[in-house]
């Protein structure tokens, strides 16, 4: 028997429905007068099948509309499966969460406090992580003012610093290792790389980047919703560059 | 490789929450942000949730007194006893109704539990309308001066109301997913409930067939129940209790189980 897999699809499909005017009462009621059942669907993963192990580090590469996004809300829990089977093995943090539920008029202390809250985080380690979060985000004395009062810059860094300090099983980066300035950026890579090194393992949509490269040491393409290709990082980039050159 | 459309569903995939954190922290900082966003750009704050309840108390008053002749004494005591609840109803289910769809962008980024938006918002506002709460008792005790022992009945009849709210909050939030014109069936449902909870009229004016339906309804329960305590100082009954503490139990239960039906298809439609 194999060992217990970090995350595996097997034969996943996951469909949205289009979406005129479905959330209106007259649609609803002409659609129950006239016995439409069946609205027709739009399915974002056709048949998905993958297996990630624990420590691996996996890039998703694909076209905008390709499913990645899609893919990483079935990982983190965010929407059922119409099909198929999603299981996922250890405690997931993702990075597509960041400056979940921030409110302008909050303090950045408190918005800190309920983001984390709502990434799942105990009162008592919240007390615990709470400097370091201040740190990493390099905030310092600016704790008590009013998140409008901050600048873009510094709120991505304070939503940043309170995901990784959440210090997950599986991490979910969405292309969000483009925050703030190039210091920074460098140092949330950094942040993200030590991860690797404790062993976790790292889920990570992207475009092609040499970021991405160096992170993940193997690769998905997905292309409408179909895998076109599972293998190692460089080939699978090669062949997704190849392709994109090619039609556009 | 053209892979069609599953026409079965060879493995059911259970949607199941991988959240593990911490509810009550959680909720804690829900209210907590709630409060906060409310009261912090307002120079008169808890000023003008006080102000509502005595302009309507003073608007019956005058109706009632100087241009229709009321038989209730105490009138205006006795008017905000049946405001306030309804106040606290009324703005608590709206809130919870539309919760979920102004937390969208949450709901959708966050695999927190979908019930604790509802709750917490209702929660909130009941918080937030606490402070009306205070208003009537102290009007009450100066009116009548003092308390009397069956003021202990009071944080059981608020708790029930508070178990009816969530539960009716959870059904309208989940539908207000799907169908948006939810709220505004809610918004017209609390104009109607306004005339038929006893605020300005007392159970004995309503003709005997309809009065067992009033006692079903909790939030006309709940109106009685304060009036008895409050106004007349005596017991309020044990089959009124019963019959609150049932329908708003149900209720209750109902919220949950309908809301775990609807919150599958949240992701899609929000």
């Amino acid at each position: 028997m194999m060992p217990e897999a970090a995350i595996e699809f097997r034969g996943v499909w996951k469909g949205f429905h289009r979406h005129t005017g479905r959330l209106l009462l007259r649609s609803q009621v002409g659609n129950w007068i006239s016995g439409r059942r069946e609205v027709e669907k739009f399915y974002a993963l056709k048949d998905l099948s993958f297996r990630m192990e624990h420590g691996e580090s996996v890039a998703v590469v694909g076209a905008n509309g390709a499913g990645k996004s899609t893919l990483l809300s079935l990982v983190a829990g965010l929407a059922p499966a119409d099909a198929g089977a999603v299981a996922v093995n250890g405690q997931v943090a993702a990075l597509l969460e960041l400056g979940s539920g921030f409110h302008p008029d909050l303090t950045g202390a408190e918005n800190v406090r309920l983001n984390a809250a709502l990434l799942g985080i105990h009162r008592e380690r919240m007390k615990e992580i709470y400097p370091a979060i201040v740190e990493f985000a390099e905030m310092g004395d600016f704790m008590d003012e009013p998140l409008r009062t901050y600048s873009a810059g510094m709120i991505m860094r304070l939503a940043f610093s309170v995901a990784v300090n959440v210090d997950p099983d599986i991490l979910l980066i969405d292309e969000v290792l483009s925050v703030g300035d190039h210091a920074f950026q460098l140092k949330c890579f950094e942040k993200v790389f030590q991860f690797r090194q404790r062993g976790k393992t790292i889920l990570c949509v992207s475009h092609v980047s040499s970021m991405v490269q160096q992170l993940c040491s193997r690769a998905l393409w997905l292309d409408h919703g179909e895998l076109m290709l599972d293998g190692s990082i460089a080939e699978v980039c090669g062949a997704y560059e190849g392709s994109s050159s090619v039609q556009g | 490789m053209a892979a069609s459309a599953p026409s079965f569903r060879p493995i059911v995939a259970r949607p199941r929450s991988r959240w593990t954190g911490d509810y009550l922290f959680l909720i804690q900082n829900l209210i907590l942000k709630d409060i906060r966003v409310r009261y912090r750009n307002m120079s008169l704050g808890v000023l003008w949730s006080l102000l509502n309840p005595l302009v309507m108390m003073g608007v019956l008053w005058f109706v009632f007194t100087k241009i229709y002749d009321t038989k209730i004494p105490h009138f205006a005591v006795f008017a905000l006893c049946g405001l306030v609840p309804y106040n606290v109803f009324t703005l608590s289910w709206l809130t919870g109704t539309t919760s979920l769809v102004e937390s969208a962008t949450l709901i959708k980024r966050v695999p927190v539990p979908r019930e604790i938006i509802p709750i917490s918002a209702v929660l909130g506002n009941c918080v937030h309308m606490s402070c009306q709460l205070v208003l009537l008792l102290l009007l009450v005790a100066l009116t009548f001066g003092g308390v009397n022992r069956y003021w202990i009945f009071l944080p059981v009849v608020w708790f029930l109301e508070i178990l009816f709210v969530v539960g009716l909050a959870l059904i309208s939030a989940g539908l207000n997913v799907y169908v948006r014109d939810v709220r505004y069936v809610v918004e017209s449902a609390n104009l109607v409930l306004f005339w038929l909870v006893p605020i300005f009229y007392p159970l004995s004016m309503i003709p005997m067939q309809f009065r067992e339906i009033y006692r079903f309804n909790p939030v006309a329960a709940l109106v009685l129940a304060s009036q008895r305590i409050l106004v007349e100082g005596v017991y309020p009954q044990t089959s009124l209790l019963l019959q609150l503490a049932a329908s708003s139990i149900l209720v209750c239960a109902l919220g949950f189980v309908v809301f775990r039906k609807l919150r599958t298809g949240f992701y899609n439609y929000l």
